[in-house]
């Protein structure tokens, strides 16, 4: 049911975009039609795969890098009063800073290649994933803190054995975010300096006026952050299965 | 397998208590109570007394106030470390299984558990059955035991019970009173309830608490537990429900 639903809105929205290009009469240079784009898609399927797999490898290392540090980050600041007085200030202060305006600084410092991307990755999703697996770590019921400290635990185990999985169904939202985010970081990074990638292509097709093979690379790109997203989403549902005590599927 | 009720245990302590309790300046209670050793002791009150202050006073827990005054364990060691609680929540984890959640006090205090005696106490509250299930898949009666499988792996001399039936129907709520009744046997333990005829039926002692005193209620000649239908244990829950509507008037 819900394939059909999918595939039916795929139809509408391929039928609204050919009937712009054929109500407007835009050149294809501008606005090229679904069918244009498919056969360029078809043409430079190579070139598109491998900026594809470039683009895809800078996201799952950005993704994974980054998950990893804001975990770290979350169960540090729950750990630690101190820390959480001295870094919350200073994370959300970070995020008034653009992340375009980053770009250029860390293609300076990390070079043209994967590092400067996934870096950028890994910035754009930080403060999603910390903040809500902080949140899911800090908001706990007071009964079990009650219960803990009558049993006399420490705090470290406190943390493994109850505040981890029981945070874990907001870990599993701060990933949704971050899978939605994570494509962003890194074609943003390969618009300021790439010589490989979605971005890179895009770019290079706007350049040569192949507006068809600019469409193709963003469609490519929005496919591959929706297989991100859902697969992202099955993982995060797993998460929160497990914290309600309901087996994995 | 090594029995639990067959641990050696040395003599269960009373606990005294003096003193008042205050919350921004205000007093909350004055209070004065001997807590029998190894007997079971029923508080009650009228809500926002102070009854469940008390638990927390002695556990070490917050309470949101400040106490002057003492309490001591008649044998005169401390009393840290020597408590078991369980709130009228039954704060299983739902993530873990029976066993898993009967065992998490050593878990938390980075200690191996002692599975054999987890099994034991399991099986003494008829959940052998349940042991992998997690707390999902149980009713409310068969989540209140094992809860009360974990209160009873602490092994601990003393053990203050909040109002843990309350949320029980009728008839598990009196299957619950005869299994906590002979499980806790020669422990000292302290019961919180809004309920007379529970505290009518298992109380060796009863205390009744208001904002100015403590003072004990003469329990029935019979001795605990007591016979739902024994006339005895019926006046004196009559008496003692007329007596709470009329400080709460």
């Amino acid at each position: 049911m819900r394939f059909w639903d999918i595939f039916l809105a795929f139809l509408v929205g391929l039928g609204l975009w050919q009937s712009i290009v054929v109500l407007t009469e835009a050149p294809h240079y501008i606005l090229p039609s679904p069918w244009r784009v498919a056969q360029a898609a078809y043409e430079s399927r190579v070139i598109i795969a491998e900026n594809a797999w470039v683009t895809a490898v800078e996201v799952v290392l950005g993704l994974a890098i980054g998950t990893l540090l804001g975990v770290a980050t979350a169960i540090q600041l729950a750990l630690s009063k101190t820390a959480e007085r001295l870094m919350l200030p200073i994370l959300v202060f970070t995020q008034a800073v653009p992340v375009f305006a980053l770009a250029p600084l860390l293609t300076l410092w990390f070079g043209y290649g994967m590092g400067s991307k996934i870096v950028m990755t890994v910035l754009i999703i930080y403060f999603p994933v910390t903040s809500a697996f902080h949140d899911g770590l800090t908001q706990i019921d007071r009964g079990y803190r009650d219960l803990s400290l009558s049993m006399g635990a420490g705090k470290l185990n406190f943390m493994r054995h109850i505040q981890i999985p029981n945070a874990l169904p907001s870990l599993g939202t701060g990933l949704r975010l971050a899978a939605v985010y994570a494509p962003i970081g890194a074609v943003i990074g390969e618009w300021v300096g790439a010589s490989k990638g979605l971005g890179y292509l895009m770019l290079l097709a706007n350049g040569r006026a192949k507006i068809d093979l600019m469409f193709a690379s963003l469609i490519v790109l929005a496919c591959l952050t929706v297989v991100l997203h859902i697969a992202v989403g099955v993982l995060a549902a797993q998460l929160t299965r497990h914290a309600q005590g309901n087996s994995f599927k | 397998m090594e029995n639990g009720f067959e641990r050696p245990m040395t003599k269960s302590p009373g606990i005294l208590l003096k003193g008042r309790h205050c919350i921004d300046g205000i007093a909350l209670f004055d209070a004065n109570l001997h807590i029998s050793s190894e007997q079971w002791t029923c508080l009650l009150g009228r809500s926002g007394v102070g009854k469940s202050t008390i638990l927390r006073l002695i556990l070490g827990l917050e309470t949101g106030g400040h106490f002057t005054g003492s309490f001591t364990a008649s044998d005169d060691m401390p009393l840290a470390g020597r408590i078991s609680y369980m709130a009228q929540s039954d704060l299983l984890l739902p993530w873990l299984s029976v066993l898993d959640n009967v065992c998490i006090g050593a878990h938390l205090r980075g200690e191996k558990p002692d599975i054999g005696f987890a099994n034991d106490l399991i099986g003494r509250v008829g959940l052998f059955e349940h042991i992998d299930q997690k707390p999902n898949t149980l009713s409310g009666g068969m989540r209140q035991r094992a809860a009360l499988a974990r209160t009873l792996f602490e092994d601990r001399p003393i053990v203050f019970l909040d109002e843990p039936f309350s949320s029980l129907d009728a008839g598990t709520r009196a299957d619950m009173q005869e299994l906590a009744t002979r499980v806790l046997k020669d422990r000292t333990v302290l019961l919180v309830t809004h309920d007379p005829a529970e505290a009518a039926r298992i109380g060796h002692q009863i205390i009744v608490m208001s904002a100015q005193e403590t003072h004990n209620w003469p329990v029935p000649p019979t001795p605990v537990l007591r016979e739902i239908n024994d006339p005895q244990t019926l006046v004196c829950q009559a008496k003692l429900l007329d007596y709470l509507r009329g400080i709460a008037a």
